[in-house]
């Protein structure tokens, strides 16, 4: 075959592909299934946490037999790449072409806030058990996006301010990543820790996927400081443990962390470094409850490894919608009362063992652990509750109004009182 | 790489050939027709591609006709695009009046990439652009109080009018063709020619009188400036910015579609951009590793079609007559 051939052949065999895509549009089925449209970053920086998304959605999915309230699931799974962009265009697609009654998921905030953004123009629902922005169950509400089974980010530093406060601690810093999610969460700290008499000494903020912490870590050292609090997510955390120990400190300074950076996740894969670290959360993995350790039991069957925040919250956010359907027979159509039936239903199978409902904001309230990571008898490491604080509000003890009156957390504004 | 222009200059519409007119209506016609046919969703799509395409095109103004591949317009286009979403969502501005506030935006961006870039040439002229592509990107992450860091910014931009997706995409298709227009018009000019000059030898070009950097300096401002037009046009598509608009891979997108489609052949930034927003979307329908798809199909264009989809049509339609 010849050059010119060759071509030939290959223009034939590309038009025949570009036909292929003409059966693309046909859509709906017989039977009216429910369409939900799950997006996770399945490529990108944080794929490995959009990967065990996908897994806690099909976890549940399979434990009901793909049927929620009488009427089958058919799940639509889309890549948005950790790029906002990315993200929009696969939203459009779910709700324009694949007709979804309802989106789930999504894991950085950009991403969410660009999604959010959208489903207020269609007013579809969209469910965001991963993405944290505080400000989306805050002061740019709306009212379609509902964070069923999530947290807002700051809402457990707020306990953890007040714990370190109780531990006598008087002098902290903070150390974190440099972007919204880091701010919300360290403004949470500062905000309840300064609050209650105690200074916040120094605060570090450093780009995401940084390789060497050793600048921080030798200031940090130096500070005389009574804990550091760090806010680390994926790689970041795992390296950032890693060498706080090196450095010596562990064992010499507290180490306070966010709930994401002792995640499973992050711990999994890491040794004796990890051990005794502290942080706030909803969830526990090691918590004592029996729902809890059957939960974390039958997934660790299922996938081989402790489950995450991220399969755990997509788990419980599927449970929460289908809870809410059960109530009204299955009718995702009526888009109204589908959304006012998820904000009034209270989560009872919730793998916490205790029943958790929704603020007037769309944002859960729980019982918010302080948690401690620990050995477990085959070696493995994982969060056990120390103590408990019951029904934290996003808010805090604040008022509601009074507090979305205060700017949002950011590298500027942590909240912090001045002495 | 000349444009097409086989006939003799027996009559022109507008400037173009008879056939070519004809060619130009029937593809304006053809694609104006595409939202009787296609779903909202394909029509979003098809908005999409048009706004690429007057990216790659911008790029190919430079990369073709002057020999200069800027990694930079990335960044211009996505400065048109913050400021059209800050200039509605927090000033306050009617959708017509941030357009212009974007584009002159990305117009003055764009001059003083040229000023820093004209200079240059090959690839300290591509790591140049690409470093102040960078400069920008970063802007746009750290200073968080104006551009909200990571998170980006949301605003309703698009007028009450083209809230349709039919509407918006013959809006834009409107810009479309009016931008690409003028550039065909800009590239053909005394002045486009001169950047051809450039393009095949500084140093003649210099010793027959020839300001190089000044005209560069306008060919960059003035691609920079239809790069603002796709970048506005993208902020109301949106209604949304964030940083990855501005970031490397933006660039790095519009040069790809502008060598997909043919460098140096205008048009073919549209067909580069159709061919690349379709594999992503069909292909990552299907399977998660549609990155690999896409780098499997760019190796094949540069293999088989080195000089692009137009290009490659171009050469092979010229060469039938024997």
């Amino acid at each position: 075959m010849d050059r010119r051939q060759f071509l030939k052949r290959s223009t034939a065999v590309l038009t025949a592909a570009s036909a292929g895509v003409a059966p693309w549009r046909t859509a709906n089925a017989d039977a009216a299934p429910i369409k939900i449209g799950l997006m996770a970053p399945l490529t990108g920086v944080v794929a490995s946490g959009g990967k065990e998304m996908v897994e806690g959605v099909q976890f549940y999915l399979d434990q009901v037999k793909s049927e929620i309230a009488g009427r089958k699931v058919e799940l639509a799974i889309e890549d948005d790449a950790s790029n906002p962009d990315t993200a929009l265009q696969k939203a459009r697609r779910l709700v324009e072409q694949g007709n979804c009654h309802m989106l789930i998921g999504n894991l950085l905030a950009n991403t969410g806030l660009a999604v959010a953004n959208y489903v207020k123009g269609t007013g579809t629902p969209y469910f965001i058990p991963i993405i944290a922005a505080d400000d989306l169950t805050q002061r740019q509400r709306i009212k379609n996006v509902i964070r069923v089974a999530g947290y807002s980010a700051s809402a457990f530093t707020h306990p953890l301010g007040d714990w370190a406060l109780k531990q006598g601690y008087k002098r902290i810093a903070t150390v974190s990543q440099d972007y919204t999610f880091g701010h919300e969460q360290c403004g949470g700290l500062a905000q309840v820790f300064t609050e209650g008499g105690g200074e916040i000494v120094q605060q570090f903020w450093h780009p995401l996927n940084t390789a060497d912490f050793s600048p921080y870590l030798g200031q940090l050292a130096d500070l005389k400081v009574d804990a550091i609090f760090a806010m680390e997510t994926g790689a970041d955390a795992t390296r950032f443990i890693q060498q706080y120990a090196s450095f010596g400190l562990k064992g010499k300074i507290p180490l306070l962390a966010a709930m994401n950076g002792t995640d499973q996740s992050v711990i999994r894969n890491l040794g004796e470094e990890c051990d005794g670290i502290i942080s706030p959360a909803h969830f526990a993995e090691g918590s004592d409850n029996p729902v809890t350790q059957k939960f974390t039991k039958e997934y660790e069957a299922k996938y081989g490894k402790i489950p995450s925040l991220y399969g755990f919250s997509m788990y419980s956010g599927m449970m929460w919608v289908a809870e809410a359907l059960d109530k009204m027979a299955g009718k995702v159509e009526d888009r109204d009362a589908f959304i006012d039936t998820v904000l009034k239903t209270e989560l009872t199978g919730s793998p916490l063992g205790k029943t958790v409902k929704l603020d007037a904001y769309g944002n859960p309230i729980y019982d918010v652990y302080i948690r401690k990571v620990v050995k477990r008898a085959d070696g493995k490491f994982w969060n056990i509750p120390v103590t408990s604080y019951p029904n934290v509000s996003q808010f805090w003890k604040y008022d509601p109004e009074t507090y979305m009156k205060q700017p949002p957390y950011s590298r500027t504004f942590q909240g912090i009182k001045k002495a | 790489m000349t444009i097409p222009q086989a006939q003799s200059r027996t009559r022109s519409y507008a400037g173009m050939s008879g056939p070519a007119a004809i060619t130009a209506l029937t593809a304006v016609a053809a694609a104006a027709m595409l939202p009787v046919l296609l779903s909202n969703y394909q029509v979003g799509l098809a908005t999409e591609v048009l706004i690429f395409g007057m990216l790659a095109m911008s790029i190919d103004v430079l990369a073709g006709f002057a020999g200069r591949t800027s990694l930079g317009h990335g960044a211009i286009f996505g400065v048109s695009s913050y400021v059209v979403v800050y200039a509605t969502a927090q000033l306050g501005l009617q959708p017509p009046a941030a357009f212009a506030l974007g584009v002159v935006a990305a117009t003055l961006v764009a001059a003083v990439f040229a000023l820093l870039a004209v200079r240059t040439s090959g690839v300290y002229f591509l790591l140049l652009t690409l470093a102040l592509g960078m400069i920008v990107w970063g802007i746009c992450l750290r200073w968080t109080q104006v551009t909200g860091g990571e998170n980006g910014m949301r605003g309703d931009v698009r007028p009450a009018s083209l809230l349709t997706h039919a509407a918006f995409y013959w809006a834009v298709l409107a810009g479309a063709v009016a931008v690409s227009y003028t550039l065909w018009r800009f590239v053909r000019s005394p002045f486009g020619l001169t950047l051809r000059g450039i393009r095949d030898s500084e140093s003649r070009m210099r010793s027959l009188g020839y300001n190089v950097s000044v005209h560069l300096f306008i060919g960059f401002t003035v691609s920079g400036a239809f790069a603002g037009v796709a970048g506005a046009l993208y902020a109301m598509f949106n209604n949304f910015v964030s940083p990855s608009t501005v970031a490397l891979a933006q660039s790095v997108e519009g040069v790809l579609m502008m060598i997909a489609g043919g460098v140096g052949t205008l048009f073919g930034g549209f067909v580069g951009a159709a061919a690349i927003i379709m594999l992503e979307n069909v292909v990552s329908a299907h399977t998660e590793r549609w990155l690999m798809v896409l780098g499997t199909t760019f190796i094949l264009i540069m293999i088989f079609a080195p000089e692009g989809i137009v290009g490659k049509l171009r050469v092979m339609l010229t060469r039938k007559p024997r």
